[in-house]
């Protein structure tokens, strides 16, 4: 269950159905109050932060679009420095911009370093607050609005980045990724995270009605068929140790593809005019290969 | 009003001031009889407008945008979408 | 007190560490690199109790730098050139967010081409984005400058950042004799610092870092510009403190053989020293010369240079930088800052040594005589000259 007292306040300006904002809720209200949220530019920091409100009940900061790891990394020093450290949870909640592309450079040098810093990746797959444009998150075939289908094009043309493995690579202590359908194992794993002696990252998985083209009702079926269609598959790993890889949610039968790629606009465009097989069928059969690789 | 230094902004959770609630199209409604207190609802609830009640989910107008996952995630068919009428 | 025999950067990496930061994010550049080695071994022995991140880059140094100050505590970093301009988003930012960050910069040229020798390029493109700037002619006021500069920076009226500036190589790694303050004395100078308003405390949360609309970014931008004009008081007050209790007097504008000069140089950093001596020569042929060293450049000094500028008939503004397309930076600050006096004198400007190109007395010579052309003639000719460059080597 969700912890009794809200720490994101109602009142931001997210949109109606926001996988983001429900993500940020799920997690600020598990860690608590003893938090500091750190926010790189992004859907989840304008719409909070319009000056004079906001509608954070925790300590926040925001600084530019690169660098929230860097900034991150400055409070764990800072409050290392004032004796303050004990208790105090440093939580991250980046778009997948300031995480997998602009601010990659910083996550990295965070993780290295080792900075006890709980980084949170709210990915909604593509540039949401500039206006829905590719990024290395978007997945391959979806509609942008710079990865846009037409005559010489099916949309975006390259796999996701997995980000969540480069996380691991850098053997940090603790990487998961969650989803905000499956409520319970989010908490579990962030709690997991918090715990941890040094950097931890989770991967969500934060569908966007906008960006994504469905009704906003659906926002929690589409993250659930993500799961159970093995696009985004729930795992944790510690210390980087592939080899003991947990996967949190086994998919016994798992849908297909189609299924969830039909659920959304982004994605029309691989069923009319034309019903694209190949295009599917490409990205069913990188699902059933991840799935055979990992042994899922 | 007079601006602070370095725009900080110091009074926790002000956003509350500003009324989402106007954003809908359509509103909730819970029917008290169907509702069991699962609080799927309140879980699901990206804006956090949904409130645990003595006898069952109750809904922040204020602040509901009307999106509708608590009306589809209710496993007991609790809620229901109904047209915002003024 | 101690004499010491040393270079410019560890001047820097003293004065920093006798103000007693908490943490220090550096990324290493040349020429400024000895700082934060000097600042990380400081910190390995245990003579700084302060965090040392390795950062991965000068963004990140910055920003690490401006996350803790936002949790409230004081901070230095080292940078120089192409560090300085990858910082340049978040300067903006840092001083938006009032935070009273201290960076010493060494100045070095911006590339293309690359170039790790000394001009003002560096600063000077980072003169609009709110920042105190502080330039040493030597390096007892490299740390001098690092001292007051953390005290002028965190003062209620002012919370804003601050840079000191030191030439490459000619100050950063040059030994000269530093009278270095000990630590008592500092401590007696500098208390530690408690934030006002920048703090990530959950007891009391605060959100930094908002989202301004043109509802009111405006009023931030005035309210910035309010805090830089508050600190002009503030830096007379702190530079007579400082005389005070170090005996260094320091001024906005130190004023050589100024006073009943007819050619009054303009200059800045440390070629001031050899403008000195040219100063002197000529003042023994008899020649009405004199300088004004600009140690503070932001705040602009204006109303100290109209005071200087009302008896030389002829300002020779020397930059050690040019901003391409116009003028150097110090002329058309100057320039501007003179607009509103009645009677002006002429003034002229001179580029000089930019990427490293060494400075002589001899160039000192050549400006003051064309000066003297100008102050023959009533009347500027050509308003920017470049000393020094080989023009048979333009294509």
């Amino acid at each position: 269950m969700i912890e009794e007292t809200e720490f994101l306040a109602p009142g931001h300006r997210m949109c109606a159905g926001c996988g983001v904002a429900l993500s940020a809720r799920i997690a600020v209200n598990t860690a608590g109050k003893d938090t500091i949220v750190v926010s790189p530019t992004g859907c989840m920091e304008v719409t909070t932060t319009q000056y004079p409100e906001t509608a954070w009940r925790v300590p926040f900061l925001h600084v530019a679009f690169e660098n929230a790891a860097s900034a991150a990394s400055g409070i764990d020093s800072a409050l290392k420095m004032l004796g303050k450290r004990e208790n105090k949870n440093i939580l991250v909640f980046a778009g997948d911009g300031g995480t997998f592309d602009i601010g990659l450079q910083a996550l990295s040098g965070m993780f290295e370093r080792g900075h006890k810093v709980t980084f949170i990746c709210n990915d909604n797959e593509a540039y949401m607050n500039t206006g829905i444009q590719r990024c290395s998150a978007t997945p391959y075939g979806a509609w942008t609005t710079t990865s846009p289908p037409g005559k010489y094009s099916i949309g975006e043309s390259k796999p996701k980045k997995p980000i969540a493995r480069i996380a691991a690579a850098h053997c940090i202590p603790y990487v998961a990724t969650a989803t905000i359908a499956y409520v319970a194992d989010y908490q579990k794993k962030l709690k997991k995270a918090l715990a941890v002696d040094g950097p931890s990252f989770i991967h969500v998985l934060a569908p966007c009605p906008s960006g994504w083209r469905f009704a906003s009702d659906e926002l929690i079926e589409v993250s659930r068929l993500a799961v159970q269609t093995g696009v985004f598959v729930l795992w944790e790993v510690e210390n980087g140790e592939m080899e003991n890889l947990k996967i949190t949610k086994k998919i016994p039968q798992r849908k297909p593809v189609e299924e969830y790629l039909k659920t959304q606009g982004r994605f029309k465009h691989l069923f009319k005019p034309v019903l694209r097989k190949d295009v599917i069928g490409q990205i069913q059969a990188e699902i059933d290969k991840k799935f055979e690789r990992f042994g899922l | 009003m007079k601006i602070s230094i370095g725009a900080r902004v110091e009074e926790a959770g002000s956003s509350i001031k500003y009324k989402t609630g106007g954003w809908r199209s359509y509103r909730p409604v819970v029917n008290k009889d169907k509702c069991t207190k699962c609080w799927l609802c309140y879980k699901y609830c990206p804006d956090a407008a949904i409130e645990k009640g003595k006898d069952c989910a109750v809904i922040d107008y204020d602040h509901c945008k009307g999106c509708g996952v608590c009306a589809k995630e209710c496993k007991f068919e609790a809620i229901e979408m109904v047209p915002e009428v003024k | 007190m101690a004499w010491r025999i040393i270079e410019g950067n560890q001047a820097l990496a003293i004065g920093a560490k006798l103000c007693r930061p908490k943490v220090i994010a550096s990324y290493p550049i040349t020429p400024s690199t000895h700082v934060p080695e000097t600042i990380s071994e400081f910190v390995a022995d245990g003579e700084l109790k302060a965090d040392f991140i390795n950062v991965e880059s000068e963004q990140s140094a910055i920003s690490a730098c401006i996350g803790a100050q936002a949790t409230g505590v004081r901070t230095f970093t080292a940078t120089a050139s192409q560090g300085l301009a990858l910082m340049h988003e978040m300067l903006y930012i840092a001083s938006g967010m009032r935070l009273p960050i201290v960076i010493g910069c060494a100045n070095r040229a911006l590339s293309a081409p690359i170039n790790i020798w000394c001009d003002h390029s560096d600063t000077m493109a980072e003169r609009d984005a709110g920042w105190l700037q502080f330039y040493a002619e030597n390096n007892q006021e490299a740390l001098d400058l690092v001292l007051q500069a953390y005290k002028i920076a965190e003062n209620k009226e002012v919370l804003l950042p601050g840079m000191i500036a030191i030439d490459a190589y000619t100050l950063t790694h040059t030994f000269e004799r530093v009278d270095v303050p000990s630590q008592a004395e500092v401590d007696r100078f500098l208390p530690p610092y408690k934030p006002l308003y920048a703090f990530l405390d959950p007891e009391k949360p605060i959100t930094q870092g908002s989202f301004g609309t043109p509802e009111h970014y405006m009023e931030f931008k005035y309210s910035q510009q309010k805090a830089m004009e508050a600190s002009k008081e503030i830096i007379d007050q702190v530079f007579k403190e400082f005389d005070g209790k170090f005996k260094r007097r320091y001024h906005k504008i130190e004023k050589y053989k100024a006073d009943d000069a007819e050619i009054l140089l303009l200059i800045m950093g440390s070629m001031s020293g050899t403008a000195k001596d040219a100063v002197d020569r000529l003042r023994e042929k008899g020649i009405k010369v004199g300088l004004a060293k600009f140690t503070v450049f932001r705040p602009f000094p204006a109303k100290e240079l109209i005071e200087i500028a009302k008896r030389p008939k002829v300002l020779a503004v020397v930059d050690r930088n040019i901003s391409l397309g116009h003028k150097g930076a110090l002329f058309s600050d100057a320039t501007s800052a003179l607009a509103s006096m009645e009677r002006r004198p002429l003034t002229v400007n001179f580029i000089i040594g930019l990427g490293g190109r060494d400075i002589s007395p001899q160039n000192f010579y050549e400006i003051v005589e064309k000066s003297e052309k100008i102050l023959k003639k009533g009347k500027v000719e050509k308003e920017l000259e470049w000393i020094g460059v080989k023009k048979e080597m333009i294509p």
